[in-house]
């Protein structure tokens, strides 16, 4: 566990700041919009809203570059928006059209767009991990700097992959992140229902690894700790586990009853959400101006709604690919 | 006749074993992207429990032959990561009972992540891995789970039997730009055969008639092709002409020479070592019968292991596999 008010910590600066509340306002501006469409009926697909938990892909996307590797899980559109995905194929993927950056073959549980590092995301509790190692080891290989971030929740600390992930990859030095989004819950289960420790932190101390709870609400300290984590990684240092302690608004899956929660510790979640706070503290510390941010928001509507009207003039994909990339070579009809 | 003797000079007698590591040092050389490992896969540790990969990391060094922790969920894991990122790991799973820890790495991302990214994604992994009856090792270091991968869409299944094979089809399964399961059956793998000494990649997905016959078709893969040689040695003897072939990659089958060869001899036998019981058998005697209707002589018919775990007591276990005594038996029964 760590503390990050020290004087020497990595602190954002004025542009970093901006840029990781642009970042987490393309989340929220996305998420509501998601929201909203299937609430219209627009959408047939289950939807992990990570309302809430915007500052933690944020500031890590602010960190990376293209060539560094995302493997994130069903709940991780916020992962790929922070890092910056185009959202036309996003978009058309959600909603199941051929111009998808899948074809309409994954959907929201499943989006890869490698140009921006997005390689995996998968539907399956933990599975994020091994696979993130193996992008390690190449890294390795490749004689490069790049890092690989391994994105879960707190359920997934509790299953197979992630006990032996974390050994692999601090026996093998790999240059991946482990980033725990923390958010209290697994599906419906309470952390402490389901978990044997009180921080998930405290089990990197098990893999000869450094780990931290960091507050993944708190952009300066997520940046402090994924700072140094990514600097660790690129120096052949190796992995680090970061616990980031969060919230989700939206449930578990969009439109559950919240029935796991009491009404108060949700009000309390909400009352500290993360987005509005941040934009406040952009304004108070003279960062940026009412204008500024309205013009800003304003201008990540109009990229949401673009996506939004591109995706759904697209076309369902042909019935074709059914037969096409099973393997490399299409399978005769 | 000169070009007869210059073949037999240029044929070198190895095991499916030695055959294995001759194809992992020549795409080794031949490829910096490929990669070996697995458990105890390195020198330092042996070279594997069976020593298949003696030298590699000695002449490719540690990072490209990496020995792993106990751990095949990761190590599969591993894999796919790889070879997403440009590499092509040959991922050792030591026992093909083994890789039931690491199902979902190997099904519900290995095989399927090309077409859930819309072929964005590619995963030129290959699974080599050792299984069989025979070694009185029971039920969690023996089975066939073979018709698990070939029912699982994305995943090639290789099944060599002779030394040639397992050598060309291994660099195959190399090359392949998807994942290969590659089965090493413990009762072939250690058998000599002749292999050429420049045997270069023999297609994926292509049967081999190991020997012509009119009568019968045997059709079989892995470590029943010798058990069905053998049956078919003994039924010649009776006068009857069995024509054995040998699968040698189970997904995708070689459906055009099974329904040739069933087609010339109007009678078929789908022997393998998996289960009977919703085994392999069922999907190839269902195709020949679908397509030869009316055409056979005889009902197809299937061999394979009765349904109950491996056994470990010598005459359970040999009572458990497929024997020639049975597979004469089945072909008598449909001779009539």
């Amino acid at each position: 566990m760590s503390q990050s008010t020290g004087t020497n910590v990595p602190r954002p600066d004025a542009a970093a700041q901006l840029d990781i509340y642009r970042r987490m306002l393309r989340i929220e501006r996305n998420d509501d919009a998601t929201r909203a469409q299937i609430r219209r009926g627009r959408i047939t697909a289950p939807y992990y809203s990570a309302r809430g938990q915007e500052v933690i892909p944020a500031t890590i996307s602010h960190l990376l570059t293209d060539d560094d590797k995302i493997c994130t899980i069903y709940r991780g559109i916020q992962d790929m928006v922070a890092k910056d995905m185009p959202l036309r194929p996003l978009w058309a993927e959600i909603c199941g059209r051929v111009d998808g950056t899948c074809k309409g073959k994954g959907g929201p549980m499943h989006l890869t767009h490698p140009e921006t590092g997005v390689m995996v995301t998968t539907g399956i509790v933990g599975s994020s991990m091994p696979i993130a190692n193996g992008f390690g080891w190449a890294s390795l290989l490749d004689g490069k700097k790049h890092v690989t971030i391994a994105y879960f929740g707190d359920g997934a600390s509790n299953i197979g992959a992630f006990h032996e992930s974390l050994n692999l990859a601090s026996v093998w030095k790999l240059p991946v992140i482990f980033v725990c989004a923390n958010n209290g819950f697994a599906e419906h289960t309470r952390y402490e229902n389901g978990t044997s420790v009180d921080f998930i932190a405290r089990r990197a101390i098990g893999y000869g690894m450094p780990g931290f709870t960091v507050d993944g609400n708190d952009p300066f300290d997520m940046y402090a700790h994924a700072h140094a984590a990514i600097a660790r990684a690129r120096a052949g240092e190796g992995p680090t586990l970061l616990e980031c302690k969060t919230f989700r608004f939206m449930g578990h899956v969009f439109g559950d009853a919240d029935g796991y929660m009491t009404k108060e510790e949700k009000a309390a979640a909400v009352a500290a959400d993360p987005l509005p706070a941040f934009r406040q503290k952009l304004i108070d510390s003279g960062l940026a101006s009412e204008a500024q941010l309205a013009q800003l928001q304003a201008g990540l509507e109009a990229e949401v709604q673009d996506a939004i009207d591109f995706a759904f003039a697209c076309e369902a994909p042909d019935v074709a690919e059914l037969r096409r990339d099973v393997f490399a070579e299409e399978i005769a009809a | 006749m000169s070009t007869q003797t210059m073949e037999t000079a240029g044929m070198v007698k190895m095991t499916g074993q030695q055959a294995v590591s001759a194809a992992l040092f020549q795409a080794m050389a031949e490829d910096s992207r490929v990669l070996v490992f697995g458990e105890d896969v390195a020198d330092r540790e042996g070279g594997g429990v069976m020593g298949t990969t003696k030298g590699l990391s000695a002449k490719f060094g540690d990072l490209r032959v990496r020995s792993t922790p106990i751990a095949e969920q990761s190590i599969m894991g591993a894999a796919i990561g790889a070879a997403m990122a440009g590499y092509k790991p040959v991922a050792e799973i030591m026992l093909m009972n083994f890789i039931t820890v690491a199902m979902d790495m190997v099904v519900n991302h290995a095989a399927k992540l090309r077409f859930m990214s819309g072929g964005q994604s590619q995963v030129p992994i290959v699974i080599r891995t050792l299984t069989g009856a025979g070694w009185q090792t029971a039920g969690q270091h023996s089975d066939h789970f073979e018709g698990w991968f070939a029912h699982t869409a994305g995943i090639k299944v290789v099944a060599p039997s002779a030394p040639a094979d397992y050598k060309g089809l291994l660099l195959s399964a190399i090359q392949d730009p998807d994942p290969v399961l590659f089965i090493e059956n413990s009762r072939t793998l250690f058998v000599p055969g002749e292999v050429a000494a420049d045997q270069g990649p023999i297609p994926l997905g292509k049967a081999k008639v190991v020997q012509d016959g009119r009568d019968v078709t045997l059709v079989t893969y892995s470590g029943m092709v010798q058990t069905c040689v053998a049956a078919a040695a003994e039924l010649a003897k009776e006068g009857i002409s069995a024509e054995v072939v040998d699968l040698r990659t189970l997904s995708p089958w070689d459906k055009d020479a099974v329904l040739a060869s069933a087609e010339k001899t109007g009678r078929a036998v789908v022997v393998t070592e998996a289960l009977r019981h919703f085994g392999p058998g069922a999907e190839i005697a269902a195709t020949i019968q679908e397509e030869l209707f009316g055409r056979l002589k005889a009902p197809v018919r299937r061999l394979g292991a009765p349904y109950c775990a491996v056994p470990f007591a010598k005459a359970l276990e040999d009572a458990y596999l497929v024997q020639p005594a049975d597979v004469m038996a089945a072909v008598k029964g449909i001779m009539r």
